[in-house]
């Protein structure tokens, strides 16, 4: 009954749902019972307000069931419940499989795409897919091969089928789509083939394609207006693109989507990050490369652009940034602020107001980090906004050719797409990151459709002078832009975060544990190793009365390519003794789902 | 392009195996399976061996070959995002440093050149034709010799430390590809 009464509390909470169209969504999203949205909740905070688990108790954590999903390549994000269903997803081929929650999860229906699999062959970082979402009695699956398919999620009947994409000149899919209203929003990868970014609404009754708005390009078909759209607190101006790169580079200037989409019911507008520009050379692409690497804010009725920010202009390093964006109304100087919240891969973490796109706070989350000195926030500054580049590790500047040595954080990022958690009880941030730093080498490449576009090669080793591991799981104060406290990880933290009103935060680790710390102290109260290392998201739900905890093994993604073999460490005398043992060394490849249960019966309530 | 550049490679190599320049007083050096890659001759900046194979060439100060050096940047750039990482495999991709010991340089020339797919139930593996790629074609003897360098534990991991010079031939031969 209380967790009852908690699921119409978060309703009100969300006040304005009668006015749109699918509030069905919107209602299905506040049960704390269900993972309706791959993101927990349309603000990306990936907290649930169930705390039958607890600190006091979460020691006792034990497995209730398990699930092979009979694919062993990388597993991100996680399954959804709604009802009494589990809805889980695979890496490519990308099955979907619908489990029976009343029936020990018996399979009720099964739905295996045919694919061609030569698209597996320009998916950049493994066959990731970073799950499914809900809308309208419809399962969303986004294949690798750029199809939107809707399945009626109660037989798994296709409904509609839509390809955005054409993996022939590398465009894939990767991140989960987000229904909002009546559409569903969809982005694109493939920023190391020269593909061109963008979102993609496609209209839910049938699929077909209400609008397109690209990263790059006239302002016309980036849906910007010269006028309105704003930068900083200023019109963009007229052909805000097209004057930042050389010739036509921007038609093969990428700039892709594929971490996270938010959405304000109140705003009416949607949130995601753009990532890196084409190639990872940065001498054969003078100019800022806009608009890739920005946070970009559109109406979600029209794709209408709001305000852009662009953290990396010129990226050196693949500092993609298309980290999620975490909507919370917070108090700044005693004032209520619509705040939003990225935690970039530049390794800066950015807090504005989700309104305006007024720049509030931009500051380090790993003190490792030092291509920059940090952003100027002077608005009356030529330079307002962007980051100050130390020279010494500007590969732009040291040029063609020129390996530059030591640069902090290597380009997967202080943090890439694993997302963050927030909780509202203890107004922190719960953030995954990576403490890798790396040498950098770009050289000229030619384009060609379909091909590998990269022009850089990279070395990557754990951050030098620190405690020799290659991540971090830390709590962030985002209007004071400080750390917390930061838990030491061996590897790279590639787990998205949920932080309960148990007073807990889980995430998950490469070597394979699933572990849960006191959201407060940050000291660790659960640990369990599953099958495999883990790159998916952890996720919560409620069943016959009893809360579970959800996550996916199976290690892959970009954390296999480099972490499988070990870092390389070449600067000798280091003694980053944890950064040279491989990942190979404790976890093997997997793809199962690990569901945890409380011992017994829930307690009354 | 493909076929260009293929048949150039095989004309290459034939002349190379005609060749009867060699160099006595070098120790021979033999891949686990017999081959014998020890460098003979150098033509347009690289060298190969009496039969006309691509190989590296290691000095006793520890200085590797500049082609060598340049497999080891087209290979990070070109092949890591698959393979790992120095040659050393991925969750989902065979570690190339070993491969090379076990296949000859034509197998490697036709899997490069072509791609190759191994799906079914327990596998979805599929590497792409690379034949039309100048970034990977024009470099493919380079990538070669660098994994060989590698699997022999002649180059440890990372960027090569000490590497040979760019010969003017090397950079020709570079800038027709590139661009012809």
């Amino acid at each position: 009954m209380k967790y009852l009464l908690k699921g119409a509390g978060l309703a009100l909470l969300l006040g304005t749902t009668a006015a749109y169209a699918n509030d069905g969504l919107m209602a299905e999203i506040a049960k704390p019972e269900q993972w309706a949205i791959p993101t927990g909740d349309y603000a990306n905070t990936r907290y649930s307000t169930l705390d039958q688990i607890n600190r006091d108790n979460v020691k006792d954590l034990r497995v209730a069931w398990t699930f092979s999903t009979g694919v062993l390549r990388g597993h991100e994000g996680s399954p959804l419940v709604i009802g009494d269903i589990m809805y889980v997803h695979t890496p490519f081929p990308n099955n979907v499989m619908a489990l029976d929650l009343n029936n020990d999860g018996k399979i009720l229906w099964r739905y295996e795409p045919q694919q061609d699999p030569n698209v597996i062959a320009v998916m950049c970082c493994d066959t990731v897919n970073r799950g499914l979402s809900y809308a309208d009695g419809m399962i969303i699956l986004p294949q690798a091969d750029t199809t939107v398919v809707a399945l009626d999620a109660q037989t798994g009947e296709v409904k509609w089928s839509t390809k955005i994409g054409d993996p022939a000149i590398g465009e894939t899919l990767t991140m989960a789509t987000m229904p909002v209203k009546d559409k569903v929003m969809v982005g694109i990868s493939g920023g190391e083939y020269g593909v061109r970014g963008r979102v993609t609404a496609l209209n839910l009754a049938d699929g077909s394609e209400a609008w397109k708005a690209y990263s790059t390009g006239p302002d016309d078909e980036m849906l910007v207006d010269p006028e309105n759209t704003m930068v900083l607190g200023k019109p963009i101006g007229a052909d805000s693109s097209l004057n930042s790169w050389e010739g036509d580079q921007w038609k093969i200037g990428g700039g892709s989507i594929w971490g996270w989409f938010s959405y304000d019911p109140d705003l009416n507008l949607m949130y995601y990050g753009t990532g890196n520009p084409s190639t990872w050379n940065p001498s054969q692409r003078p100019g800022d490369n806009k608009w890739s690497m920005t946070i970009m804010a559109r109406d979600v009725d029209t794709g209408m652009a709001k305000w852009f920010y662009q953290m990396t202009p010129h990226d050196e390093w693949d500092y993609d940034g298309v980290n999620e964006n975490i909507l919370t109304n917070q108090e700044i100087d005693g004032v209520e602020r619509k705040l939003l919240t990225h935690f970039d891969r530049n390794g800066l973490a950015y807090t504005m107001d989700r309104e305006t796109g007024e720049l509030l706070v931009a500051e380090k989350f790993d003190p490792a980090v030092n291509w920059t000195t940090g952003v100027d926030m002077d608005p009356n500054s030529e330079t307002y906004g962007r980051p100050a580049v130390v020279a010494e590790y500007s590969t732009a500047q040291n040029g063609e050719d020129e390996n530059t040595t030591g640069i902090c954080p290597a380009a997967l990022g202080t943090k890439d797409m694993q997302p963050a958690a927030y909780s509202p009880k203890t107004n922190t941030f719960y953030v995954p990151t990576n403490h890798v730093c790396m040498d950098y080498e770009p050289f000229r490449v030619a384009y060609t459709a379909g091909q590998p576009y990269v022009g850089a090669t990279l070395s990557m080793y754990p951050a030098p002078d620190s405690h020799g591991g290659m991540g971090n799981f830390i709590a962030w104060d985002n209007v004071e832009g400080k750390i917390k406290w930061s838990l030491p990880e061996q590897f790279s933290v590639w787990s998205g975060a949920l932080a309960t009103a148990g007073d807990i935060v889980f995430y998950g680790t490469l070597e394979g544990y699933l572990k849960a710390i006191d959201a407060d102290s940050g000291e660790e109260l659960y640990k369990f190793k599953t099958p495999s290392g883990i790159i998916g998201n952890v996720m919560t739900y409620q069943h016959g009365g009893k809360q579970y905890i959800g996550i996916l093994s199976g290690v892959g993604g970009w954390a296999g390519i480099g972490l499988a073999a070990g870092l390389t460490n070449p600067n000798e005398g280091l003694g980053a003794v944890g950064g040279y043992a491989s990942l190979s060394d404790y976890t093997e490849l997997g793809g199962q789902l690990t569901v945890f249960e409380l011992p017994g019966e829930p307690a009354a309530n | 392009m493909k076929m260009t550049a293929i048949a150039g490679a095989a004309a290459l190599a034939f002349a190379m195996a005609s060749a009867t320049v060699g160099f006595a007083e070098e120790a021979k050096k033999t891949l686990p399976n017999g081959t014998d890659i020890t460098p003979a001759n150098m033509e347009n900046g690289r060298w190969y061996t009496e039969d006309g194979i691509p190989t590296y060439k290691l000095e006793e100060d520890g200085t590797i070959d500049f082609a060598t050096f340049s497999g080891y940047r087209r290979y990070s750039a070109e092949c890591h995002v698959c393979h790992g990482p120095d040659g050393e495999g991925s969750t989902y991709a065979p570690a190339l440093k070993e491969s090379v010991l076990r296949m000859d340089y034509y197998d490697y020339q036709e899997i490069v050149a072509s791609g190759k797919q191994e799906v079914n139930t327990a596998s979805n593996m599929v590497m792409p034709a690379f034949g039309t790629n100048r970034n990977v074609w024009c470099y493919v003897d380079d990538i070669y010799i660098y994994l060989l360098a590698r699997g022999m534990n002649d180059l440890p991991r990372g960027r090569p430390a000490k590497r040979g010079d760019k010969t003017d031939e090397f950079t020709a031969q570079e800038t027709s590809c590139m661009e012809g």
